[in-house]
């Protein structure tokens, strides 16, 4: 039994892995992911192609809040640019998927780069309002450029071919976002074993002090929002091909702070905790759908108050997991494992 | 005079009394915020809720308006102390983004059980004041306009007569600037707290009940004027109530302006986005406002 951790090289403790039962489990866990298409029903694949965007998109804003420090409010707004720009991109500029995908993430990332740089001069709560405004600022201009975007009428996007083969149902699409969500998990792991990690955990615990230090406070806060806009426009380009049309309504505030909720429920500054808070959220509404319908027999009116049932219960999560376990799922999934893993013992 | 300088007249005379009532949430917002240092990031769904309260104890239930009125005041009493006493005090000392969290999923669960309780229908509010308009010299005014900005001036002189004079303002004051030292002097800081939260909730019921007269109706969109708080306590200085007034003045005139002279060039929309392209233009420029306290960073 394991107790503690006793290195003798650098390079076991730079290790993903440390042990045998993490590489199987990730082994079964992909094996799975390949055969569920096989085995689930049109609507869970639909619920499961979300919970692989959410993923990606929640590890992008938890590399920016949880890990770098730097809060966000406009992660919304960057999935908007990914998803547009994929789209757009395709339509006028008849660039194939492979080439879109990419291409969408980069403008993303520029676009993060700009909205990035309120964050060289405030902190904190100043740069939540920055982003705040940046989210409106984008949001106008994607209703309102209709050139480009067709605004309020929506945006319908062509399915893509991979190697010729249309990705036009659930299933496909499926193995195309998870395809991309399996190596983002794996790139973030091994973006906290580099310099660029260690400079965003420092600048989060105190940016003025990492400063003193030699980390670059202007390279990497900018290099934070870079990172995370990309997957955020990976994400976004994602649900351009999941959901096939674009409106600006599938942008609003309220997807921001979902997000946010996502990597705060899930846990800052980790990544089991993405994954975790992805699945949490996305998951959520579905719950109380099924719920409703099988109160349906009591409440016939349960369907209607989906909305506002669903409202509460987000800001009840939200406040008690703030409230009693402010670190979030991960923490309580590392508590069963070290309950599992020690006992009889208590540490 | 000219048709110009009677429409840009006009234009500045609504937005100044639209900015009245912006300086009203933005009091709200700073209120806490000097208080107790936490951000309420649903500025939109308390002043939401004091409107839709309003309306219920004057129209479903039918009470005359010397009773509505304090009912509606002592129900936003109650709310600002079961969110101070619930919410906020067990995250005391918690990280900033944890209290930003928590304010989102007050708002949510505000905003929910509005929607359960009275639907998402648009509710027709009850006319307080007269609808017909009186002429300022050539402009014509809404006495709902006048008025409301009367109030608010009100409101705002007493609250900063408080604020300087009164014993539990100074003792306000003192608690935002050094929680423990006010504690050592004998300030009740939970207390504070909990009367910072119980005067924002009534101040943004007052304004949901202003605003809801103006418009004429009561709705969901109410919550998303309460966002332009933001660039109003941003201009204004996060800590100043003078800073409130003279920002959501400015900021109402802005957005009328822009709104007025930049729709028929950028095709519409232009009054929701201008306050927030003023806002990052402040933030970059002169990050603390025109009267906040500037912060000194120390490692």
């Amino acid at each position: 039994m394991r107790c503690g951790g006793f290195r003798i090289s650098y390079r076991s403790d730079e290790r993903i892995f440390d042990t045998a039962v993490p590489v199987i489990a990730v082994v079964v866990l992909i094996v799975a992911l390949g055969l569920a298409p096989r085995y689930a029903t049109t609507y869970w694949l639909d619920v499961l192609n979300r919970i692989g965007i959410a993923i990606i998109g929640a590890l992008g804003l938890n590399i920016l809040v949880g890990y770098a420090g730097q809060i966000s409010i406009g992660h919304a707004a960057f999935l908007a640019v990914g998803a547009y720009s994929t789209a757009i991109l395709e339509a006028n500029a008849g660039l194939p998927f492979y080439l879109a995908l990419p291409l969408a993430a980069l403008v993303t990332s520029g676009f993060g780069l700009v909205f990035g740089i309120p964050s060289l001069r405030l902190r904190g709560l100043y740069l939540a309002i920055a982003t705040l405004a940046a989210h409106f600022i984008t949001t106008y201009g994607i209703i309102h450029w209709e050139s480009m975007t067709n605004g309020v009428l929506g945006l319908m996007v062509q399915p893509a071919t991979v190697f010729g083969l249309p990705l036009d149902s659930d299933a496909r699409v499926f193995y195309l976002i998870y395809a991309l969500v399996v190596p983002a998990t794996f790139f973030t792991r091994n973006l906290f074993r580099t310099k660029v990690g260690r400079a965003f955990i420092a600048i989060r615990d105190r940016d003025v002090a990492a400063g003193v230090m030699g980390v670059s406070l202007y390279r990497y806060k900018l290099l934070a929002f870079v990172i995370s806009s990309f997957y955020a426009g990976v994400a976004g380009g994602l649900m351009a091909h999941h959901s096939r049309i674009l409106f600006p309504d599938a942008f609003t505030l309220l997807v921001a702070i979902d997000y946010l909720a996502m990597v705060i429920i899930g846990g800052l500054g980790s990544i089991l905790g993405s994954i975790f808070g992805a699945i949490f959220m996305t998951l959520l509404p579905e719950v109380l759908k099924l719920s409703a319908t099988s109160l349906t027999g009591v409440y016939p009116n349960a369907f209607g108050l989906i909305a506002s049932v669903r409202d509460i219960v987000f800001g009840l999560a939200v406040i008690l997991f703030l409230m009693y376990e402010p670190q979030g799922l991960a923490r309580i999934w590392l508590r069963v494992r070290s309950y599992w893993t020690l006992w009889p013992y208590a540490y | 005079m000219g048709d110009q300088l009677v429409f840009m007249l006009q234009l500045v005379i609504t937005g100044v009394a639209v900015g009245g009532v912006y300086s009203l949430m933005a009091l709200g917002f700073v209120l806490i915020f000097k208080a107790s240092s936490v951000v309420n990031f649903g500025p939109g769904e308390l002043v939401l809720f004091g409107a839709y309260v309003a309306w219920a104890t004057i129209l479903p239930m039918k009470m005359p308006l010397w009773l509505a009125l304090p009912v509606t005041l002592g129900v936003a009493i109650l709310l600002g102390l079961v969110i101070e006493r619930g919410v906020l005090r067990p995250l005391i000392g918690e990280p900033i983004i944890s209290v930003i969290m928590v304010t989102f999923g007050v708002a949510s669960v505000i905003r929910g059980v509005l929607n359960m309780t009275w639907g998402s229908d648009t509710r027709p509010f009850p006319g307080l004041f007269s609808q017909e308009p009186f002429h300022l010299g050539p402009v014509p005014v809404s006495p709902v306009h006048l008025w409301s900005f009367v109030w608010v001036l009100v409101l705002l002189a007493a609250f900063s007569v408080f604020f300087k004079f009164s014993l539990t303002g100074t003792a306000m004051r003192a608690t935002a600037d050094n929680q423990q030292v006010a504690q050592s002097l004998g300030v009740s800081v939970k207390r504070v707290f909990a009367l910072s939260w119980c005067i924002a909730t009534v101040v943004s019921t007052l304004a949901g009940i202003i605003l809801g007269s103006v418009r004429g109706g009561v709705d969901f969109s109410l919550a998303d004027l309460g966002l332009k708080v933001f660039p109003v306590v941003i201009l204004g200085g996060l800590e100043s109530v003078a800073g409130a007034i003279i920002g959501g003045v400015l900021i109402g005139v802005l957005e009328n302006l822009s709104g007025g002279y930049l729709d028929p060039i950028m095709g519409g929309g232009v009054k929701e986005v201008a306050p927030f392209v003023a806002l990052v233009v402040i933030l970059m420029l002169r990050p603390y406002g025109l009267f906040g306290k500037v912060q000194i960073e120390r490692v």
